[in-house]
């Protein structure tokens, strides 16, 4: 079945399947947003444990999601792994220590003998929820921006400096942050999540006053997130592109590259456009309707969007991974990617991913049957974090 | 440019992925093997219905619980480590490597993370059986992720299934079954997968042993016991039986290794095993400090050689062997290789700008030096320093013997264990259950010791004999690599602390008093409660 497809088609079907894991990952990452919430929602004790409860019982799902975004990039695309990852060292070491300590905070932070205090363990979460979010955020906002690496593959020939990718300056990834467009990205993650995080908890905890705080928490979250949104959004569409040429592959600027692809493509442009109008519908029904459904048009609409953004970035004779630094480096789909024989194995794999959904729903809907409140938590037959 | 060449870097970025790895094989193999341990106690309460049983399955589970949390924590960074400091590497072998890392994610880590919702917080949610289901789930979904990681992790020790494409510059997978199925992913998951249940079962007997001796618990305890016993037993058996295989993988495709953590020298007929040894502190070789003899040792004559391959009479060649060569053996010497690996190393440079200029002659030429020699690839970065291609004779030594004693010794406690059970003796052998505790760090030595000699002993290849460590680390300041492995250092000790202490406060409050089903609260349940009281008011 796959084995027919040609190489390209492989490509750019792996490119959806990253895309639909990246879109997974932000809409997931209402967790995160949630996190850093906890005081800001949570006035009483019980109102924070059914806070960290009920965002306890998904986090796992958007780590998770996260690992295996970065495997299924590394077996699809294994040149932004190795250029990306060795390359913005600092970015990616900070963003995987925010994760490192979010494991085990839930488990642990009101364990007795703890060690370290319950408070840690919530400002564990607190930095987990911006920073994961901000920098991965920023982290993306390269892909439109550049970076600067160079690739050579001849290096491999040269004893004792085989490395094949570089990193052009001493910063290692810290110099994303200079970009505001980069950081307008990571902020509006961060917002973002935080408007999920929300909707989500409204839409799963009982408690009234939880219900009123967060209405309040709405606009002072949902105002920056568009603010920042629309900044990216109106910066990328008058923004030069990086343009690829099909038949050289050779990667020239093109002025309002991104906007080209939006018209170009104008199936990307209508599910972009759904998707922003559907993140907005789940805002204004629960902040003018005081509807707590709301997590199901804003997290759709997030996928659609991030889905969107990221075919933005590859397709259309794109480069995803721009060089700045020698821009016929640059990372396209179609010079990153593994080859024909691992693409098509890789893709009966990814035939698994519907089971995989068709059971998460399962256990989603079992555990979310009706909204937690605090007698749950004391409940001898379940498991508190 | 050799003097120009940072050795440092490598040896922070090894000590990085070691110091990570280490720390996340410390939970690992607990979760694989407790996984199984709670499912078969769940069976049992499902099946009899006796709530003592889920009182029984409850403690295990939180033990798991504590435990995953930082299994999980550690684990994030390893997977993102092949891009960050071994870029190179995620390169040259990505187009293989990377696909088992991802079949990982989708088909294994979902399945244990969605489950283990259910596991923890599902038990009045879903039917009994769907419960139950789930908790089996979990525990398929540990020993599976294991398996495409070990595949991995195999797979750079016996690259097979690829090729080599110039125009990439890297290797290419052509035959998915032949990594999957290759000898030695067979050998390191049967037999990292068994040695994990083993462990596994040793920390339940040594944690239920410290009930009996504070004489808590007895029911509990004693129940603990006979599960993890008989369980044990049979894993322990076929952790030595694979183990075995294990050995005659290695001495088929990584000899090096297998004379490094042999201590064999000098090749010979009839090999004689080294059971006891220490290693002198003197090289034997002025030319190569790696090369030692032994200041003392206790043999089993011939033994080595039917070890490696069922023939008592079979020639192993040593790593005088393997570096100086052996014609009577088919050998071939470490500077050939060498020259060998150069020849193919610069036929990659002259392919390439035959590419460039377009000239057919040359690139043909270039091609077929480069498939002729491919095999000896890795070894053309030796020119300068063949003594590098010589592992770390005595810690491959050590951390071998000591594993391959201690999984002796395991095999027959259990059955001790299973014995004083059988005869009601063990709430009062108070010898048997002290060692029941001490063999708890032994197992985890065991445990991490496996993987030094794996993984010491494959060096200096990252993947044998295609490509050195140093070839394929990231190009980043060595400060950089030292200031993320401190960091390292300091979250996860800090993070093992907070596991210990939680875990031993944990244990010593016990399981949770019943306060349904039939059973009535015995003492030892009402002796529980003022603990637990405790522990809900803080
Ligand atoms: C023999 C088994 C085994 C081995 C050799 C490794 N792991 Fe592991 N790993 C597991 C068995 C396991 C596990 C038992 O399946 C864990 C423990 C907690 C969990 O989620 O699964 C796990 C967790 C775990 C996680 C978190 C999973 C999650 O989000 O649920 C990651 C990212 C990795 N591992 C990655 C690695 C990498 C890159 C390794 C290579 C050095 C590695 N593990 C060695
Ligand atoms: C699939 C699993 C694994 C893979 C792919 C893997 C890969 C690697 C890599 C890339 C390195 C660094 C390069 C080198 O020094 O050779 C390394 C080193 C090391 N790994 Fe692993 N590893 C795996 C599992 C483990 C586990 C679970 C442990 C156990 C605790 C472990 C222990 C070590 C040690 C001790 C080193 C240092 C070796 C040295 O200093 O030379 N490895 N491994
Ligand atoms: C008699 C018993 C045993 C024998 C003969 C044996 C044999 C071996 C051999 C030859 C290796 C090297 C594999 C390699 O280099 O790739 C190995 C590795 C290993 N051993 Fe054992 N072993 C035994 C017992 C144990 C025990 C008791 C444990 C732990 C509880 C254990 C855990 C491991 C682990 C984790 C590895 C690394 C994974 C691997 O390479 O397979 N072993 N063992």
């Amino acid at each position: 079945m796959f084995e027919t497809l040609s190489l390209l088609a492989l490509q750019q079907y792996w490119w959806i399947i990253i895309s639909i894991l990246a879109s997974a990952l932000v809409f997931l990452m209402f967790v995160q947003g949630g996190q850093t919430l906890l005081y800001t929602l949570g006035k009483t004790e019980d109102d924070r444990s059914l806070i960290v409860n009920t965002l306890g019982h998904k986090w796992e799902l958007t780590f998770t999601t996260l690992v295996t975004f970065g495997g299924a990039f590394f077996a699809s695309f294994p040149l932004f792994y190795s250029t990306s990852f060795g390359g913005a060292y600092w970015v990616w070491m900070a963003i995987l220590f925010a994760f490192i300590i979010q494991a085990v905070s839930y488990e642990y932070r009101k364990k007795p003998s703890n060690v370290f205090g319950k408070r840690t363990f919530e400002t564990m979460l607190f930095i987990n929820g911006a920073l994961g979010t901000i920098l991965i955020g920023t982290a993306v906002g390269t892909f439109f921006n550049g970076s600067l690496f160079s690739v050579e593959k001849g290096n491999i020939s040269v004893i004792y400096d085989s490395a094949i990718s570089r990193w052009e300056t001493p910063f290692h990834g810290l110099e994303a942050v200079l970009n505001w467009h980069n950081v307008a990205l990571g902020l509006s993650v961060f917002f973002l999540a935080r408007v999920l995080g929300i909707l989500y908890i409204v839409n799963s905890v009982k408690s009234p006053t939880i219900f009123e705080r967060a209405l309040k928490q709405m606009w002072y979250n949902g105002v920056p997130f568009l603010v920042f949104f629309l900044s990216f959004i109106g910066g990328l569409l008058i923004k030069d592109g990086f343009a690829v040429n099909p038949e050289t592959g050779i990667v020239s600027m093109e002025p309002y590259k991104y906007l080209h692809n939006f018209i170009e493509m104008p199936v990307v442009a209508i599910i972009f456009l759904a998707g922003v109008v559907l993140v907005l519908t789940g805002m204004i029904r629960f902040m003018f309707l005081r509807n707590n459904k709301g997590i199901w048009f804003a997290g759709a609409g997030t996928m659609l969007t991030v889905f969107a953004l990221f075919l933005v970035a590859g397709f259309n004779n794109t480069a995803y991974y721009p060089s700045t630094f020698n821009i016929q480096n640059s990372l396209t789909i179609t010079n990153s990617s593994s080859s024909h024989y691992t693409l098509t194995a890789m893709s009966y794999v990814s035939l698994f991913v519907p089971v995989v959904i068709a059971y998460i729903y399962w256990v989603w809907k079992s555990l979310n049957k009706k909204q937690m409140a605090i007698e749950d938590l004391n409940e001898e037959n379940t498991h508190v974090y | 440019m050799i003097d120009s060449f940072d050795y440092s870097l490598i040896d922070w970025s090894r000590g990085q992925f070691a110091l990570t790895a280490m720390y996340h094989w410390i939970f690992v193999p607990l979760t694989l093997g407790l996984g199984f341990i709670i499912a078969i106690m769940e069976t049992i309460y499902v099946r009899t219905g006796d709530p003592e049983w889920k009182r029984i399955t409850k403690f295990w589970m939180t033990i798991f619980g504590i435990n995953f949390a930082i299994g999980v924590a550690t684990g994030i960074i390893l997977e993102f480590e092949f891009g960050t400091n071994w870029s190179n590497y995620s390169w040259f072998v990505g187009d293989i490597f990377g696909a088992p890392l991802a079949i990982e994610g989708i088909m294994a880590f979902f399945l244990e993370s969605t489950f283990i919702a259910i596991m923890f917080f599902g038990w009045t949610k879903v039917s009994k059986k769907m419960h139950l289901f789930s908790t089996w789930l979990v525990a398929f979904g540990a020993s599976l992720s294991a398996l495409w990681i070990l595949v991995a992790n195999a797979w750079m020790q016996m690259p097979v299934g690829m090729k080599f494409n110039p125009d990439t510059a890297r290797n290419e997978m052509v035959d998915f079954w032949e990594v999957l199925f290759s000898p030695m992913a067979i050998s390191k998951f049967t037999h990292t997968i068994s040695s994990s249940y083993t462990m596994a079962a040793i920390v339940v007997i040594g944690i239920s042993a410290w009930f009996l001796l504070k004489k808590r618990h007895l029911v509990f305890a004693k129940r603990s016991i006979v599960i993890a016993a008989v369980f044990g037993l049979v894993t322990s058996l076929f952790t030595i039986l694979t183990g075995d295989y294990s050995a005659k993988v290695i001495a088929k495709n990584q000899p090096m290794k297998f004379a490094a953590f042999e201590g064999l020298n000098v090749g010979q007929r009839g090999a004689p095993l080294v059971a006891i040894g220490i290693v002198s502190t003197t090289p034997e070789d002025p030319e190569n400090e790696n090369i030692k003899d032994f200041a003392f040792k206790i043999e089993i004559p011939n033994f080595l050689s039917y070890m490696a391959f069922s023939d008592f009479n079979a020639f192993i060649p040593g790593i005088k062997d393997l570096m100086e060569g052996n014609a009577e053996h088919g050998i071939m010497s470490a500077a050939e290789k060498i020259a060998r690996g150069k020849l193919a190393i610069d036929a990659l440079a002259e392919y390439k700008l035959a590419k460039e200029q377009g000239n057919d002659v040359k690139l043909t030429e270039a091609r077929e030096i480069l498939d002729k020699n491919f095999e000896y690839f890795g070894y053309g970065y030796f020119i300068d320093n063949p003594n590098k291609l010589v592992p770390s004779m005595p810690v491959t030594f050590y951390s071998f013997h000591i594993m391959v004693a201690l999984g002796m010794w395991f095999t027959m406690f259990f059955g001790i264990v299973l014995l004083l059970v059988y005869k009601s003796k063990i709430t009062g052998s108070k010898f048997w259950l002290v060692v029941s505790i001490i063999n708890v760090p032994l197992a985890y030595i065991a445990s991490q010791s496996g993987w030094v000699t794996a993984e010491m002993g494959r060096q200096p290849w990252v993947i044998q004999d295609l490509m050195p460590t140093m070839t394929a680390v990231s190009k980043l300041d060595a400060n950089a690599v030292i200031t993320t492995f401190i960091l390292f250092a300091i979250i996860f000790t800090s993070l093992l602390i907070a596991e210990l202490s939680i875990m031993f406060r944990t244990i010593k409050t016990g399981p949770k008093p019943l306060t349904e089903g039939k059973v009535p609260p015995t003492e030892e349940h009402i002796e529980g409660t003022a603990e637990n009281d405790k522990f809900i008011n803080q």
